[in-house]
Protein backbone atom coordinates (compact mmCIF):
# COMPACT_ATOMS: atom_id res chain seq x y z
CA UNK A 1 0.00 0.00 0.00
CA UNK A 2 2.85 2.32 0.79
CA UNK A 3 4.22 1.78 -2.73
CA UNK A 4 0.93 2.73 -4.32
CA UNK A 5 0.78 5.80 -2.17
CA UNK A 6 4.23 6.80 -3.21
CA UNK A 7 3.45 6.30 -6.89
CA UNK A 8 0.28 8.33 -6.57
CA UNK A 9 2.18 11.10 -4.79
CA UNK A 10 4.85 11.23 -7.50
CA UNK A 11 2.26 11.30 -10.27
CA UNK A 12 0.43 14.11 -8.48
CA UNK A 13 3.61 16.12 -8.15
CA UNK A 14 4.45 15.56 -11.81
CA UNK A 15 0.96 16.62 -12.82
CA UNK A 16 1.16 19.75 -10.69
CA UNK A 17 4.54 20.61 -12.15
CA UNK A 18 3.19 19.94 -15.62
CA UNK A 19 0.22 22.21 -15.10
CA UNK A 20 2.45 24.92 -13.71
CA UNK A 21 4.88 24.74 -16.62
CA UNK A 22 2.04 24.76 -19.05
CA UNK A 23 0.67 27.84 -17.39
CA UNK A 24 4.06 29.57 -17.56
CA UNK A 25 4.47 28.67 -21.24
CA UNK A 26 0.96 29.90 -21.94
CA UNK A 27 1.65 33.17 -20.22
CA UNK A 28 4.78 33.60 -22.29
CA UNK A 29 2.81 32.82 -25.42
CA UNK A 30 0.30 35.50 -24.58
CA UNK A 31 3.05 38.01 -23.96
CA UNK A 32 4.58 37.27 -27.35
CA UNK A 33 1.18 37.67 -28.95
CA UNK A 34 0.85 41.06 -27.24
CA UNK A 35 4.26 42.05 -28.56
CA UNK A 36 3.16 41.21 -32.08
CA UNK A 37 -0.04 43.17 -31.68
CA UNK A 38 1.80 46.17 -30.24
CA UNK A 39 4.32 46.05 -33.04
CA UNK A 40 1.56 46.01 -35.63
CA UNK A 41 -0.07 48.96 -33.93
CA UNK A 42 3.23 50.83 -33.99
CA UNK A 43 3.79 50.08 -37.67
CA UNK A 44 0.30 51.27 -38.49
CA UNK A 45 0.85 54.44 -36.49
CA UNK A 46 4.08 55.13 -38.36
CA UNK A 47 2.39 54.58 -41.70
CA UNK A 48 -0.47 56.86 -40.73
CA UNK A 49 1.97 59.55 -39.70
CA UNK A 50 3.92 59.25 -42.96
CA UNK A 51 0.85 59.43 -45.11
CA UNK A 52 -0.67 62.38 -43.29
CA UNK A 53 2.67 64.21 -43.51
CA UNK A 54 2.72 63.44 -47.22
CA UNK A 55 -0.83 64.76 -47.65
CA UNK A 56 0.21 67.98 -46.00
CA UNK A 57 3.39 68.23 -48.09
CA UNK A 58 1.70 67.65 -51.42
CA UNK A 59 -1.37 69.76 -50.66
CA UNK A 60 0.27 72.93 -51.99
CA UNK A 61 -1.00 74.77 -48.92
CA UNK A 62 2.46 75.22 -47.41
CA UNK A 63 5.36 77.13 -48.93
CA UNK A 64 7.30 75.04 -51.47
CA UNK A 65 10.45 74.77 -49.34
CA UNK A 66 8.59 73.27 -46.40
CA UNK A 67 6.61 71.01 -48.74
CA UNK A 68 9.80 69.77 -50.33
CA UNK A 69 11.63 68.93 -47.15
CA UNK A 70 8.60 67.12 -45.71
CA UNK A 71 8.10 65.14 -48.90
CA UNK A 72 11.79 64.25 -48.90
CA UNK A 73 11.61 63.02 -45.30
CA UNK A 74 8.50 60.94 -46.02
CA UNK A 75 10.01 59.33 -49.10
CA UNK A 76 13.06 58.34 -47.11
CA UNK A 77 10.94 56.37 -44.67
CA UNK A 78 9.79 54.27 -47.60
CA UNK A 79 12.80 53.73 -49.79
CA UNK A 80 14.75 51.53 -47.38
CA UNK A 81 18.15 53.16 -47.85
CA UNK A 82 18.24 54.12 -44.21
CA UNK A 83 17.26 51.91 -41.24
CA UNK A 84 13.62 52.39 -40.27
CA UNK A 85 14.19 53.96 -36.88
CA UNK A 86 16.62 56.55 -38.28
CA UNK A 87 14.39 57.45 -41.22
CA UNK A 88 11.37 57.85 -38.93
CA UNK A 89 13.43 59.97 -36.55
CA UNK A 90 14.40 62.18 -39.47
CA UNK A 91 10.72 62.58 -40.33
CA UNK A 92 10.10 63.64 -36.73
CA UNK A 93 12.83 66.23 -37.05
CA UNK A 94 11.42 67.52 -40.33
CA UNK A 95 7.95 67.79 -38.77
CA UNK A 96 9.32 69.46 -35.68
CA UNK A 97 11.26 71.93 -37.81
CA UNK A 98 8.13 72.68 -39.82
CA UNK A 99 5.80 73.12 -36.88
CA UNK A 100 8.25 75.17 -34.85
CA UNK A 101 8.71 77.83 -37.53
CA UNK A 102 7.57 81.20 -36.16
CA UNK A 103 3.99 81.96 -37.16
CA UNK A 104 3.49 78.49 -38.63
CA UNK A 105 0.14 77.78 -37.03
CA UNK A 106 -1.11 81.32 -37.21
CA UNK A 107 -0.35 81.51 -40.91
CA UNK A 108 -2.57 78.54 -41.74
CA UNK A 109 -5.67 79.76 -43.46
CA UNK A 110 -8.95 78.68 -41.93
CA UNK A 111 -10.74 78.01 -45.18
CA UNK A 112 -8.52 75.81 -47.32
CA UNK A 113 -8.19 72.66 -45.22
CA UNK A 114 -4.64 73.34 -44.05
CA UNK A 115 -5.61 73.37 -40.40
CA UNK A 116 -7.31 70.00 -40.73
CA UNK A 117 -4.28 68.45 -42.42
CA UNK A 118 -1.97 69.77 -39.71
CA UNK A 119 -4.33 68.50 -37.00
CA UNK A 120 -4.26 65.07 -38.65
CA UNK A 121 -0.44 65.06 -38.57
CA UNK A 122 -0.48 66.14 -34.92
CA UNK A 123 -2.88 63.32 -34.06
CA UNK A 124 -0.89 60.74 -36.02
CA UNK A 125 2.37 61.84 -34.41
CA UNK A 126 0.84 61.55 -30.99
CA UNK A 127 -0.34 58.04 -31.85
CA UNK A 128 3.21 57.10 -32.80
CA UNK A 129 4.42 58.40 -29.47
CA UNK A 130 1.87 56.31 -27.55
CA UNK A 131 2.18 53.18 -29.69
CA UNK A 132 5.92 53.17 -29.28
CA UNK A 133 5.68 53.62 -25.53
CA UNK A 134 3.25 50.71 -25.25
CA UNK A 135 5.27 48.51 -27.57
CA UNK A 136 8.51 49.08 -25.64
CA UNK A 137 6.64 48.44 -22.42
CA UNK A 138 5.32 45.04 -23.48
CA UNK A 139 8.67 44.20 -25.09
CA UNK A 140 10.39 44.91 -21.78
CA UNK A 141 7.93 42.78 -19.83
CA UNK A 142 8.32 39.94 -22.30
CA UNK A 143 12.09 40.09 -22.12
CA UNK A 144 11.91 39.98 -18.34
CA UNK A 145 9.70 36.92 -18.49
CA UNK A 146 12.05 35.22 -20.93
CA UNK A 147 15.02 35.79 -18.69
CA UNK A 148 13.66 33.77 -15.82
CA UNK A 149 15.84 30.74 -15.09
CA UNK A 150 13.11 28.20 -15.48
CA UNK A 151 12.09 29.62 -18.83
CA UNK A 152 15.62 29.55 -20.11
CA UNK A 153 16.34 26.09 -18.77
CA UNK A 154 13.31 24.50 -20.29
CA UNK A 155 13.20 26.72 -23.39
CA UNK A 156 9.60 27.62 -22.72
CA UNK A 157 9.78 30.51 -25.15
CA UNK A 158 10.07 28.10 -28.05
CA UNK A 159 10.87 29.68 -31.38
CA UNK A 160 9.48 33.09 -30.59
CA UNK A 161 12.07 35.77 -31.43
CA UNK A 162 13.29 38.05 -28.70
CA UNK A 163 11.49 41.39 -29.03
CA UNK A 164 13.78 44.36 -29.71
CA UNK A 165 13.11 47.84 -28.43
CA UNK A 166 12.14 50.40 -31.04
CA UNK A 167 14.17 53.51 -30.38
CA UNK A 168 13.46 56.67 -32.28
CA UNK A 169 13.06 60.38 -31.83
CA UNK A 170 9.29 60.80 -31.79
CA UNK A 171 8.73 63.90 -29.71
CA UNK A 172 7.01 66.70 -31.54
CA UNK A 173 6.93 69.90 -29.48
CA UNK A 174 4.99 69.56 -26.31
CA UNK A 175 5.52 65.87 -25.73
CA UNK B 1 21.66 96.89 -63.04
CA UNK B 2 19.91 96.24 -59.76
CA UNK B 3 20.62 92.60 -58.94
CA UNK B 4 18.94 90.55 -56.21
CA UNK B 5 20.76 87.35 -55.23
CA UNK B 6 19.22 84.59 -53.08
CA UNK B 7 21.46 82.35 -50.99
CA UNK B 8 19.93 79.17 -49.56
CA UNK B 9 22.56 78.42 -46.91
CA UNK B 10 23.67 80.20 -43.76
CA UNK B 11 25.96 83.13 -44.51
CA UNK B 12 27.95 82.52 -41.32
CA UNK B 13 28.83 78.95 -42.21
CA UNK B 14 31.75 78.37 -44.60
CA UNK B 15 30.60 76.74 -47.80
CA UNK B 16 31.23 76.61 -51.53
CA UNK B 17 27.92 78.21 -52.48
CA UNK B 18 28.31 81.02 -49.94
CA UNK B 19 31.89 81.78 -51.08
CA UNK B 20 30.77 81.79 -54.69
CA UNK B 21 27.95 84.25 -53.95
CA UNK B 22 30.22 86.49 -51.90
CA UNK B 23 32.85 86.63 -54.64
CA UNK B 24 30.23 87.14 -57.36
CA UNK B 25 28.50 89.92 -55.41
CA UNK B 26 31.77 91.75 -54.82
CA UNK B 27 32.81 91.39 -58.45
CA UNK B 28 29.43 92.74 -59.61
CA UNK B 29 29.73 95.67 -57.22
CA UNK B 30 33.13 96.42 -58.68
CA UNK B 31 31.62 96.43 -62.15
CA UNK B 32 29.30 99.16 -60.91
CA UNK B 33 26.06 97.23 -60.37
CA UNK B 34 23.83 97.42 -57.32
CA UNK B 35 23.67 94.13 -55.49
CA UNK B 36 21.61 92.81 -52.61
CA UNK B 37 22.03 89.28 -51.24
CA UNK B 38 19.36 87.69 -49.08
CA UNK B 39 20.71 84.88 -46.93
CA UNK B 40 19.94 83.17 -43.65
CA UNK B 41 22.15 84.77 -41.04
CA UNK B 42 22.31 85.11 -37.30
CA UNK B 43 21.31 88.63 -36.22
CA UNK B 44 24.29 88.88 -33.92
CA UNK B 45 26.95 88.25 -36.51
CA UNK B 46 28.14 91.12 -38.68
CA UNK B 47 27.50 90.75 -42.39
CA UNK B 48 28.74 92.81 -45.36
CA UNK B 49 26.60 95.79 -46.33
CA UNK B 50 25.13 94.06 -49.38
CA UNK B 51 23.69 91.16 -47.35
CA UNK B 52 20.12 91.24 -46.02
CA UNK B 53 19.85 88.70 -43.19
CA UNK B 54 16.72 86.55 -43.32
CA UNK B 55 16.84 85.04 -39.86
CA UNK B 56 18.66 82.02 -38.54
CA UNK B 57 18.76 78.88 -40.62
CA UNK B 58 17.45 75.72 -39.01
CA UNK B 59 19.20 72.36 -39.22
CA UNK B 60 16.95 69.80 -40.90
CA UNK B 61 17.49 66.45 -42.54
CA UNK B 62 17.46 66.83 -46.31
CA UNK B 63 18.75 64.70 -49.13
CA UNK B 64 20.57 62.33 -46.80
CA UNK B 65 22.36 64.79 -44.55
CA UNK B 66 21.64 67.67 -42.22
CA UNK B 67 21.41 71.08 -43.86
CA UNK B 68 20.86 74.51 -42.34
CA UNK B 69 17.96 75.98 -44.32
CA UNK B 70 15.44 78.81 -44.11
CA UNK B 71 11.77 78.00 -44.79
CA UNK B 72 8.31 78.62 -43.35
CA UNK B 73 5.99 81.64 -43.24
CA UNK B 74 8.43 84.06 -41.64
CA UNK B 75 11.15 83.37 -44.20
CA UNK B 76 8.56 83.65 -46.95
CA UNK B 77 7.51 87.10 -45.70
CA UNK B 78 11.09 88.25 -45.48
CA UNK B 79 11.68 87.19 -49.08
CA UNK B 80 8.53 89.02 -50.19
CA UNK B 81 9.58 92.18 -48.41
CA UNK B 82 13.10 91.97 -49.85
CA UNK B 83 11.72 91.67 -53.39
CA UNK B 84 9.25 94.50 -52.87
CA UNK B 85 11.89 96.82 -51.44
CA UNK B 86 14.54 95.80 -53.94
CA UNK B 87 12.93 96.62 -57.30
CA UNK B 88 15.53 94.40 -58.90
CA UNK B 89 16.04 94.18 -62.63
CA UNK B 90 16.86 90.51 -62.23
CA UNK B 91 16.56 87.89 -59.49
CA UNK B 92 19.49 85.48 -59.32
CA UNK B 93 18.86 82.39 -57.20
CA UNK B 94 21.43 79.77 -56.24
CA UNK B 95 20.54 76.11 -55.78
CA UNK B 96 16.79 76.64 -56.20
CA UNK B 97 16.13 72.92 -55.81
CA UNK B 98 17.14 73.09 -52.13
CA UNK B 99 14.20 73.78 -49.78
CA UNK B 100 15.27 77.26 -48.71
CA UNK B 101 15.26 80.96 -49.63
CA UNK B 102 16.10 80.47 -53.30
CA UNK B 103 13.09 78.25 -53.87
CA UNK B 104 10.86 80.65 -51.95
CA UNK B 105 12.14 83.57 -54.02
CA UNK B 106 11.35 81.73 -57.27
CA UNK B 107 7.87 81.04 -55.99
CA UNK B 108 6.88 84.57 -55.06
CA UNK B 109 8.77 86.55 -57.65
CA UNK B 110 7.29 87.88 -60.88
CA UNK B 111 9.90 88.91 -63.41
CA UNK B 112 13.22 87.79 -64.89
CA UNK B 113 14.87 84.98 -62.91
CA UNK B 114 18.32 83.44 -63.38
CA UNK B 115 19.33 80.31 -61.46
CA UNK B 116 22.76 78.83 -60.79
CA UNK B 117 23.03 75.11 -60.04
CA UNK B 118 26.08 74.21 -58.03
CA UNK B 119 25.59 70.54 -57.32
CA UNK B 120 24.62 67.60 -59.43
CA UNK B 121 21.57 66.28 -57.63
CA UNK B 122 20.52 62.72 -58.31
CA UNK B 123 17.11 62.30 -59.88
CA UNK B 124 14.47 62.35 -57.22
CA UNK B 125 10.84 61.47 -57.49
CA UNK B 126 10.43 63.58 -54.41
CA UNK B 127 10.74 66.73 -56.45
CA UNK B 128 7.97 65.60 -58.74
CA UNK B 129 5.73 64.58 -55.88
CA UNK B 130 6.22 67.53 -53.57
CA UNK B 131 3.51 69.58 -55.18
CA UNK B 132 2.80 71.58 -58.24
CA UNK B 133 3.99 74.70 -56.43
CA UNK B 134 7.54 73.41 -56.54
CA UNK B 135 7.41 72.65 -60.22
CA UNK B 136 5.83 76.01 -61.02
CA UNK B 137 8.54 77.79 -59.09
CA UNK B 138 11.33 75.97 -60.94
CA UNK B 139 9.62 76.51 -64.30
CA UNK B 140 9.68 80.27 -63.76
CA UNK B 141 13.43 80.31 -64.21
CA UNK B 142 14.34 82.08 -67.43
CA UNK B 143 18.06 81.46 -67.63
CA UNK B 144 20.05 78.62 -66.11
CA UNK B 145 23.73 78.59 -65.22
CA UNK B 146 25.68 75.52 -64.13
CA UNK B 147 29.09 75.74 -62.48
CA UNK B 148 30.25 72.34 -63.63
CA UNK B 149 29.54 69.90 -66.41
CA UNK B 150 28.16 67.43 -63.88
CA UNK B 151 25.69 70.00 -62.58
CA UNK B 152 24.70 70.92 -66.10
CA UNK B 153 24.02 67.32 -67.12
CA UNK B 154 21.80 66.68 -64.12
CA UNK B 155 19.91 69.85 -64.83
CA UNK B 156 19.30 68.84 -68.41
CA UNK B 157 18.13 65.36 -67.44
CA UNK B 158 16.12 66.57 -64.50
CA UNK B 159 14.25 69.55 -65.78
CA UNK B 160 14.80 69.46 -69.49
CA UNK B 161 16.12 72.48 -71.32
CA UNK B 162 19.73 73.50 -71.06
CA UNK B 163 22.14 75.59 -69.04
CA UNK B 164 25.15 77.71 -69.83
CA UNK B 165 28.36 76.56 -68.18
CA UNK B 166 30.06 79.32 -66.20
CA UNK B 167 32.58 77.82 -63.79
CA UNK B 168 33.42 79.25 -60.39
CA UNK B 169 35.74 82.19 -60.64
CA UNK B 170 39.04 82.57 -58.86
CA UNK B 171 39.58 85.46 -56.48
CA UNK B 172 43.04 86.05 -57.86
CA UNK B 173 43.71 89.18 -55.86
CA UNK B 174 43.33 87.23 -52.66
CA UNK B 175 46.10 84.82 -53.59
CA UNK B 176 48.65 87.06 -55.21
CA UNK B 177 50.54 87.82 -52.03
CA UNK B 178 51.15 85.65 -49.03
CA UNK B 179 53.74 85.00 -46.36
CA UNK B 180 55.32 81.57 -46.36
CA UNK B 181 54.85 79.54 -43.21
CA UNK B 182 57.86 79.84 -40.89
CA UNK B 183 60.70 77.58 -41.98
CA UNK B 184 59.28 77.01 -45.45
CA UNK B 185 60.16 76.26 -48.20
CA UNK B 186 63.46 75.45 -46.54
CA UNK B 187 66.85 74.66 -48.04
CA UNK B 188 66.09 71.21 -49.39
CA UNK B 189 63.06 72.10 -51.46
CA UNK B 190 59.35 71.70 -50.79
CA UNK B 191 56.42 70.28 -52.73
CA UNK B 192 52.87 71.23 -51.78
CA UNK B 193 49.46 69.51 -52.05
CA UNK B 194 45.98 70.82 -51.18
CA UNK B 195 42.92 68.64 -51.13
CA UNK B 196 41.12 65.67 -49.67
CA UNK B 197 43.70 63.15 -48.56
CA UNK B 198 41.31 60.19 -48.67
CA UNK B 199 39.74 60.78 -52.02
CA UNK B 200 41.60 58.67 -54.57
CA UNK B 201 40.81 60.99 -57.45
CA UNK B 202 42.66 63.82 -55.79
CA UNK B 203 45.79 61.79 -56.43
CA UNK B 204 47.68 62.09 -53.15
CA UNK B 205 48.82 58.48 -53.49
CA UNK B 206 50.58 59.29 -56.76
CA UNK B 207 52.46 62.13 -55.10
CA UNK B 208 53.41 59.97 -52.14
CA UNK B 209 54.72 57.28 -54.46
CA UNK B 210 56.76 59.85 -56.33
CA UNK B 211 58.10 61.10 -53.03
CA UNK B 212 59.40 57.61 -52.25
CA UNK B 213 61.51 57.94 -55.40
CA UNK B 214 62.66 61.51 -54.74
CA UNK B 215 63.31 61.26 -51.01
CA UNK B 216 66.45 59.12 -51.13
CA UNK B 217 67.96 61.39 -53.82
CA UNK B 218 67.09 64.58 -51.96
CA UNK B 219 67.70 64.22 -48.23
CA UNK B 220 66.18 67.59 -47.29
CA UNK B 221 63.16 67.59 -49.58
CA UNK B 222 59.85 67.96 -47.74
CA UNK B 223 56.16 67.62 -48.53
CA UNK B 224 53.60 70.11 -47.24
CA UNK B 225 50.06 68.75 -47.31
CA UNK B 226 46.84 70.46 -46.22
CA UNK B 227 43.25 69.33 -46.44
CA UNK B 228 40.62 67.15 -44.82
CA UNK B 229 41.16 63.46 -44.22
CA UNK B 230 42.78 60.97 -41.91
CA UNK B 231 46.30 62.26 -41.22
CA UNK B 232 47.47 59.06 -39.57
CA UNK B 233 46.29 57.02 -42.48
CA UNK B 234 48.14 59.29 -44.89
CA UNK B 235 51.30 59.11 -42.83
CA UNK B 236 51.16 55.31 -42.90
CA UNK B 237 51.30 55.44 -46.67
CA UNK B 238 54.83 56.87 -46.50
CA UNK B 239 57.68 54.51 -45.71
CA UNK B 240 59.13 54.94 -42.22
CA UNK B 241 62.50 56.57 -43.03
CA UNK B 242 60.85 59.45 -44.89
CA UNK B 243 57.82 59.97 -42.71
CA UNK B 244 59.19 62.92 -40.78
CA UNK B 245 59.60 64.87 -43.99
CA UNK B 246 55.90 64.73 -44.77
CA UNK B 247 54.04 67.53 -42.98
CA UNK B 248 50.27 67.17 -42.66
CA UNK B 249 48.39 70.31 -41.66
CA UNK B 250 44.85 68.96 -41.84
CA UNK B 251 42.08 71.39 -42.73
CA UNK B 252 43.24 74.99 -42.83
CA UNK B 253 41.65 78.43 -43.04
CA UNK B 254 41.50 80.28 -46.36
CA UNK B 255 44.34 82.48 -45.20
CA UNK B 256 46.57 79.56 -44.29
CA UNK B 257 45.70 77.86 -47.55
CA UNK B 258 47.15 80.87 -49.29
CA UNK B 259 50.25 80.72 -47.10
CA UNK B 260 50.73 77.06 -48.03
CA UNK B 261 50.70 78.06 -51.69
CA UNK B 262 53.46 80.56 -50.97
CA UNK B 263 55.46 78.13 -48.82
CA UNK B 264 56.51 75.66 -51.47
CA UNK B 265 58.87 75.57 -54.44
CA UNK B 266 56.60 73.33 -56.47
CA UNK B 267 52.85 72.86 -56.17
CA UNK B 268 51.52 69.49 -57.24
CA UNK B 269 48.07 68.70 -58.69
CA UNK B 270 48.23 64.92 -59.11
CA UNK B 271 44.48 64.50 -59.67
CA UNK B 272 43.62 61.32 -61.53
CA UNK B 273 40.16 62.38 -62.63
CA UNK B 274 36.89 64.12 -61.89
CA UNK B 275 38.13 67.65 -62.34
CA UNK B 276 35.93 69.77 -64.55
CA UNK B 277 37.99 72.84 -63.86
CA UNK B 278 40.45 72.47 -60.99
CA UNK B 279 39.79 75.42 -58.74
CA UNK B 280 42.63 74.49 -56.41
CA UNK B 281 45.07 74.49 -59.29
CA UNK B 282 43.73 77.85 -60.42
CA UNK B 283 44.24 79.26 -56.94
CA UNK B 284 47.80 77.96 -56.97
CA UNK B 285 48.28 79.76 -60.28
CA UNK B 286 46.91 82.94 -58.73
CA UNK B 287 49.53 82.59 -56.01
CA UNK B 288 52.23 82.36 -58.64
CA UNK B 289 53.22 78.82 -57.71
CA UNK B 290 55.31 76.69 -60.05
CA UNK B 291 52.91 73.89 -60.84
CA UNK B 292 53.31 70.24 -61.76
CA UNK B 293 49.96 68.75 -62.75
CA UNK B 294 48.65 65.53 -64.25
CA UNK B 295 47.79 65.85 -67.91
CA UNK B 296 44.01 65.82 -67.48
CA UNK B 297 42.11 67.81 -70.11
CA UNK B 298 41.05 70.36 -67.52
CA UNK B 299 44.62 71.01 -66.42
CA UNK B 300 45.99 71.01 -69.94
CA UNK B 301 43.48 73.73 -70.76
CA UNK B 302 44.02 75.85 -67.66
CA UNK B 303 47.82 75.55 -67.85
CA UNK B 304 47.88 76.54 -71.52
CA UNK B 305 49.12 73.17 -72.75
CA UNK B 306 52.13 73.16 -70.43
CA UNK B 307 53.21 76.78 -70.82
CA UNK B 308 51.90 77.84 -67.42
CA UNK B 309 52.77 74.64 -65.57
CA UNK B 310 54.55 71.33 -66.20
CA UNK B 311 52.40 68.31 -66.99
CA UNK B 312 53.12 64.66 -66.17
CA UNK B 313 51.46 61.44 -67.34
CA UNK B 314 48.33 60.95 -65.27
CA UNK B 315 48.78 58.32 -62.56
CA UNK B 316 52.45 57.74 -63.37
CA UNK B 317 54.40 58.34 -60.16
CA UNK B 318 57.76 57.81 -61.88
CA UNK B 319 56.94 60.47 -64.44
CA UNK B 320 55.83 62.83 -61.71
CA UNK B 321 59.09 62.25 -59.89
CA UNK B 322 61.02 63.01 -63.05
CA UNK B 323 59.17 66.22 -63.85
CA UNK B 324 59.18 67.46 -60.26
CA UNK B 325 62.87 66.69 -59.94
CA UNK B 326 63.71 68.70 -63.04
CA UNK B 327 61.65 71.61 -61.82
CA UNK B 328 63.16 71.56 -58.33
CA UNK B 329 66.60 71.88 -59.91
CA UNK B 330 65.63 74.73 -62.23
CA UNK B 331 64.81 78.00 -60.44
CA UNK B 332 64.72 79.90 -63.71
CA UNK B 333 62.02 77.63 -65.10
CA UNK B 334 60.06 77.95 -61.85
CA UNK B 335 60.12 81.73 -62.14
CA UNK B 336 59.06 81.49 -65.76
CA UNK B 337 56.14 79.19 -64.93
CA UNK B 338 55.11 81.46 -62.09
CA UNK B 339 54.81 84.49 -64.36
CA UNK B 340 53.00 82.47 -67.00
CA UNK B 341 50.56 81.08 -64.44
CA UNK B 342 49.73 84.52 -63.05
CA UNK B 343 48.98 85.65 -66.56
CA UNK B 344 46.96 82.56 -67.55
CA UNK B 345 44.73 82.64 -64.50
CA UNK B 346 43.52 86.16 -65.22
CA UNK B 347 40.86 84.86 -67.58
CA UNK B 348 39.32 82.87 -64.73
CA UNK B 349 39.27 85.79 -62.39
CA UNK B 350 35.93 86.74 -60.88
CA UNK B 351 35.88 90.01 -62.77
CA UNK B 352 35.76 88.05 -66.03
CA UNK B 353 33.31 85.45 -64.73
CA UNK B 354 31.04 88.19 -63.41
CA UNK B 355 30.90 89.74 -66.88
CA UNK B 356 29.76 86.38 -68.27
CA UNK B 357 27.06 86.27 -65.63
CA UNK B 358 25.96 89.79 -66.49
CA UNK B 359 25.54 88.70 -70.12
CA UNK B 360 23.10 86.07 -68.91
CA UNK B 361 21.25 88.72 -66.91
CA UNK B 362 21.06 91.01 -69.92
CA UNK B 363 19.70 88.27 -72.16
CA UNK B 364 16.99 87.40 -69.70
CA UNK B 365 16.06 90.97 -68.82
CA UNK B 366 15.82 92.36 -72.32
CA UNK B 367 12.42 93.87 -72.94
CA UNK B 368 10.97 93.00 -69.55
CA UNK B 369 9.88 94.93 -66.48
CA UNK B 370 11.56 94.78 -63.10
CA UNK B 371 11.12 91.93 -60.62
CA UNK B 372 8.08 92.25 -58.40
CA UNK B 373 6.07 90.06 -56.11
CA UNK B 374 3.44 87.75 -57.59
CA UNK B 375 -0.03 88.48 -56.20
Amino acid sequence: MTLLFHIAAIVLVVVIIGVYLSWRAGRLDRLHARVDAARTALDLALVRRSSSAYELASSGLLDPATSLLLADAVSRTKDGDRPRDLAESDLTRALRATFSQPEFRSSLKADDGARELVAEVDAAAHQVFLARKFYNDVAARTNDARRRPLVRLLRLAGNAPQPAFFEMDDALAGE
Amino acid sequence: MRIGIACPYSWDVPGGVQSHIRDLAEALLELGHEVSVIAPADEDRPVPGYVVPAGKAMPVPYNGSVARLAFGPLSLNRVRRWLKDGSFDVLHVHEPAVPSLSLLACWVAAGPIVATMHTAMPRSRVMLAASAALRTAIEKIDGRIAVSEAARTTLVEHLGGDAVLIPNGVATRRFRDGDPLPGWPGEGGAIGFLGRMDEPRKGLSVLLEAFEVLAPQRPALRLLIAGPGDADDARERVSAPHRDRVHLLGEVTEEDKNRVLHSVDVFCSPNTGGESFGIVTAEAMAAGAAIVASDLEAFRMVLRGGAAGDLFANGDAADLARVASALLDDPARRAQLSVAALDAVREYDWSVVARDVVSVYETVVSGRTAVGVAP
